[in-house]
């Protein structure tokens, strides 16, 4: 009877191995998110010299000139990248949902190619093909007498981001286009609607909550990018401000974080309106493979335009890349459509003199992508799988991390750490590279999660049942059952993160510390600010969209393959 | 809550049409889905159009309210060929086996859409939805968001929001195949009391025949993209012109035999186990002696002889082994071996009946006059 009750007791008690790896975790986040984030929030309500509670900097802030302009461009500035990129993504997801159209791969590529590569790296070379003496303009002055100002001042940085982030929408609108089921357009026609009635009342609506996802999402981006405007020299932005505060006056110094607390409201703001405008709205309405919209065929007009579209939009996207290949190869190029002369001297400067950009940004980037995935994999399992109390709450801290920008997190960093010695050396803990590792996983770990956690839900826990019930242990069930089946999911997340933390620049620019310790996006940023360091930073660039392109790529083939292993073709 | 229809029906009651439909021919590329298909649907019927997965019904209903479009072929509508019309010119009325409500719509505005687009005075569409959704007996739901609606009422309110704009046909798509048993059972009777209050030629498609058959008027069971055969329930049952119908509709059993000439009395089946059966000659088609064929009767045209004496006038006899017996409470269902083949015999159980047991040698009587032979 005794023995009985005791197994009993054992069984209902928390296992100590989840509540262990739980505690790590929320240690782990407490003192590289939560922490910094909420130093800098207490920072900017403090008295600078009696650390009093005040508002008296926010008052500044609100009363200086610079800062509410700078507040109402960054407002400007990605108001308008969310118009221009909708201009851009509309016609495509148009294009690809409603009709049999072969240019549809195309514009799937066209969907990942700005991705690859991160607006700031571009932005240099678009200067060149669309800036005031830029190719485009200086051919158009010759022949027709006139030029676009695509890239003055604000303009630029608009034009950049919103040929960046278009794919944000594009993919969002497309997938809720896609998720319309063909009965909700026929029973209309059935009632008498037709033509752009049809397209009015039904299937905008139902498209409805993708687009308004894909919008905050580009809103949110391009309101914390730091690295666009910086590189086009635009420094009445937000972001820019809080890290020339920081960068040239110090980290003592209030209204880099007041600058902080602004951008964090306003990416929450942006977050919240978007999960206003889309609760109780699950329009996913697809129903037993009945797949889709109607698609129709296009009349040879409508093709040559659709062609034309299409084209015109993959040349915008091109222009970056194509424009830092011109640089990277180019002696000397300026006031001319193309460079004077070609050679490949700025390659071999990089080799000679910044290799350690490239083996830094390689190591960084791997750590802080494997970090990512184990602490993803365990927050989805514990939170799935496991009763836990307050499990949930790894989930919402992780996720947290999507609103807070990098130059937030950066600025935390440096209030954080910079007062802790290290041991051994005396040097300030901020000045570690391992720091710089850590901020880039908590940046990155909000997309990791949701890809573990993805894979995770595809994983029936009959089949943990199956194990357990067969005599596996728990942790033997996880790892013989559990993760080979998500490892699909788990490796996606490992190299998306490993992408984008490779060019993340908004806070390794903080806490980069020394050039021996600086990843490739740092040494772009720095070559970028001489005009003879333009070749071999365009040569840096074309690296950085090499590792990038090749991790996306892998990503795509390993999800493509789970999904064909898993019977889910089509 | 209101189940049944409520008697105030729609203001006006519809004229009801016909639907012909003539030689229709559809192929997508090389898959030849409906295959010279040939229907006359009376004004006012309610009609099914039975049959397996991929037979075509589906293909053919779509076909009629305009989502897809024949090769060769016409649909009419009340005498009016409707081919080349597009969908929403054609006022028929259809009621997706997804409902396809909008969610984006309240139940008002999902059943006042197809007025609006029909310009109809905003007064009278207050009416006209008012009077739908009483029909269905969910006015009281009207400010409901579809999402928040169960799976049965989410039927009515598609249904209101078909036959608030009076089509000249309905036609229903597997409408029954998304609700639970109990809820199926009670809605194919508020089906047919609404088809039958508002006199709408009605289409209905289903795999299911039970459903087909407590409903409909007239069947026309498909396959293969092909009509197999049209008549009431009753008509198939009894009656089935081949093979197919007759599985498809109820069990079957089948023997393997050929016709032979029986002198003057006219033909007899031959086949193994079994004594000669007597063909009349509408029955026996004109076969001539030799010809294969197969003898079709139901388990209960069979009667267990324990007795063992000759079998009564008019009947066959079977011999035969019991192979297994499965109870299903008012009778027991045993399978029996006859002469090489499995025929199914049903059996009424009173409390108290001893079963038979399996591998038990069995004496059968067959009702000569309900068995039907049906060419290979």
């Amino acid at each position: 009877m005794t023995s009985l009750a005791l197994t009993r007791d054992r069984i209902a008690r928390v296992r100590p191995g989840p509540a262990l790896a739980a505690l790590l975790i929320a240690a782990f986040l407490l003192l590289f998110l939560v922490v910094p984030v909420v130093q800098v929030i207490f920072v900017a309500f403090q008295d600078k010299t009696t650390g009093a509670f005040t508002l008296v900097n926010f008052a500044d802030f609100f009363g200086n000139d610079l800062f509410m302009r700078s507040f109402a461009n960054s407002f400007y500035v990605s108001a308008m990248s969310v118009v221009v990129a909708s201009l851009l993504a509309l016609p495509l997801a148009y294009l690809t949902t409603r009709f049999e159209f072969r240019g549809s791969v195309l514009i799937q590529s066209l969907g990942i190619i700005p991705l690859i590569m991160p607006p700031f790296i571009g932005a240099v070379a678009m200067q060149l093909l669309f800036g005031r003496n830029g190719s485009v303009n200086l051919l158009l002055r010759d022949h027709f007498g006139f030029s676009i100002p695509f890239m003055e001042g604000l303009n630029g940085v608009i034009f950049v981001q919103s040929i960046h982030y278009f794919p944000f929408i594009l993919i969002n609108l497309s997938a809720s286009l896609k998720n319309i089921d063909r009965a909700m357009e026929e029973s209309a026609q059935n009632l008498g609607c037709h033509g752009f009635r049809l397209f009015r009342r039904i299937v905008f609506p139902l498209a409805m909550p993708g687009y308004v996802a894909g919008a905050s999402l580009v809103f949110i981006k391009v309101f914390d990018d730091l690295g666009t405007p910086l590189l086009l020299n635009v420094n009445d932005m937000l972001a820019p401000q809080a890290y020339l505060r920081i960068s040239s006056i110090g980290i003592s110094d209030p209204m880099g974080y007041v600058i902080s607390v602004v951008l964090i409201s306003c990416s929450l703001l942006a977050l919240w309106v978007s999960a206003l405008a889309m609760r109780g709205k699950d329009y996913a309405t697809v129903q037993r493979g009945g797949g889709g919209l109607a698609k129709r065929r296009l009349k040879p007009l409508e093709m040559v335009a659709a062609y034309g579209i299409v084209l015109l939009i993959l040349v915008l996207v091109l222009a970056p890349h194509v424009g830092l290949g011109l640089l990277s190869f180019a002696t000397i190029w300026s006031f001319s459509p193309v460079p004077d002369a070609f050679t490949l001297k700025h390659y071999q400067t990089v080799f000679t003199e910044s290799g350690q950009y490239i083996t830094n940004t390689l190591l960084y980037a791997s750590l802080a992508a494997l970090l990512d995935v184990v602490i993803g994999t365990a927050i989805a399992y514990l939170v799935l799988r496991t009763k836990l109390p307050g499990r949930q709450w790894l989930d919402y801290i992780a996720m947290a991390a999507l609103a807070v920008p990098g130059v937030v997190l950066g600025i935390g960093y440096l209030r954080s750490f910079y007062g802790v010695p290290m041991p051994f050396t005396g040097q300030p803990l901020s000045n570690f590279w391992l720091i710089l590792v850590f901020a880039l996983a908590i940046r990155r770990l909000p997309y990791a999660l949701r890809a573990c956690t993805a894979a995770l839900q595809q994983v029936s826990s009959s089949l943990e049942e199956a194990a357990e019930n067969l005599g596996a242990t728990k942790l033997r069930t996880v790892s013989r059952i559990v993760v080979p089946l998500m490892s699909g999911g788990i490796l996606a997340g490992f190299v998306t993160s490993f992408a984008t933390a490779a060019v993340e620049l908004s806070a390794t620019i903080m806490l980069v510390h020394s050039q021996s310790d600086a990843p490739l996006a740092y040494g772009l940023y720095v070559y970028m600010q001489s005009a003879a360091g333009r070749g071999p930073g365009a040569a840096l660039g074309i690296f950085a969209v090499i590792i990038v392109g090749l991790g996306t790529y892998l990503s795509h083939v390993v999800i493509e393959r789970g999904r064909r292993e898993r019977g889910q073709d089509q | 809550m209101n189940h049944q229809f409520s008697p105030a029906a729609l203001a006006a009651q519809i004229e009801s049409v016909g639907v012909d439909i003539e030689g229709v021919n559809l192929s997508y590329g090389t898959n030849h889905v409906l295959k010279d298909v040939n229907l006359a649907i009376k004004p006012g019927e309610f009609f099914a159009f039975l049959g397996p997965s991929g037979c075509g019904k589906t293909t053919l209903l779509r076909l009629i309210a305009g989502f897809n479009t024949a090769q060769r072929g016409e649909v009419r509508i009340g005498g009016r060929d409707i081919s080349t019309l597009p969908p929403h010119r054609r006022d028929v009325g259809m009621v997706f086996q997804s409902y396809a409500l909008w969610p984006h719509m309240t139940v008002r505005r999902n059943v006042a859409f197809g007025l609006e687009e029909r310009r109809v005075p905003r007064a009278e569409i207050e009416r006209r939805v008012d009077a739908a959704l009483d029909l269905v007996g969910l006015k009281h739901l009207a400010d409901r968001r579809p999402s928040q609606l169960s799976g049965g009422q989410q039927q009515r309110v598609a249904l209101a929001r078909t036959v608030v704009i009076e089509p000249k046909i309905l036609l229903l798509d597997e409408p029954l195949s998304n609700l639970d048993a109990k809820l199926r059972v009670q809605m194919r009777q508020e089906l047919l009391s609404l088809q039958r209050k508002l006199g709408l030629t009605t289409i209905f498609v289903t795999h299911d025949q039970e459903e087909a058959n407590t409903i409909c008027d007239r069947i026309a069971v498909m396959d293969d993209g092909k009509v197999q055969q049209v008549g009431t329930p009753q008509d198939l049952y009894d009656h089935p012109a081949n093979l197919f119908v007759a599985g498809f509709l109820g069990t079957a059993n089948v023997l393997d035999g050929e016709v032979r000439s029986d002198g003057a009395a006219g033909s007899v089946f031959v086949g193994n186990g079994i004594t000669p059966v007597a063909l009349p000659p509408q029955e026996a088609g004109g076969a001539g002696a030799g010809t294969g064929g197969k003898l079709m009767f139901r388990p209960q045209n069979l009667a267990i002889r324990a007795d063992g004496g000759p079998p009564a006038p008019g009947h066959a006899r079977l011999t035969g082994v019991i192979r297994h017996r499965e109870f299903l409470g008012a009778s027991i269902r045993y399978a029996v071996d006859v002469g090489g083949q499995l025929v199914q015999v049903d059996a009424p159980h009173q409390a108290g009946d001893a079963l038979l047991s399996p591998d038990a040698p069995i004496i059968l009587d067959l009702a000569a006059d309900k068995a039907r032979f049906l060419r290979q």
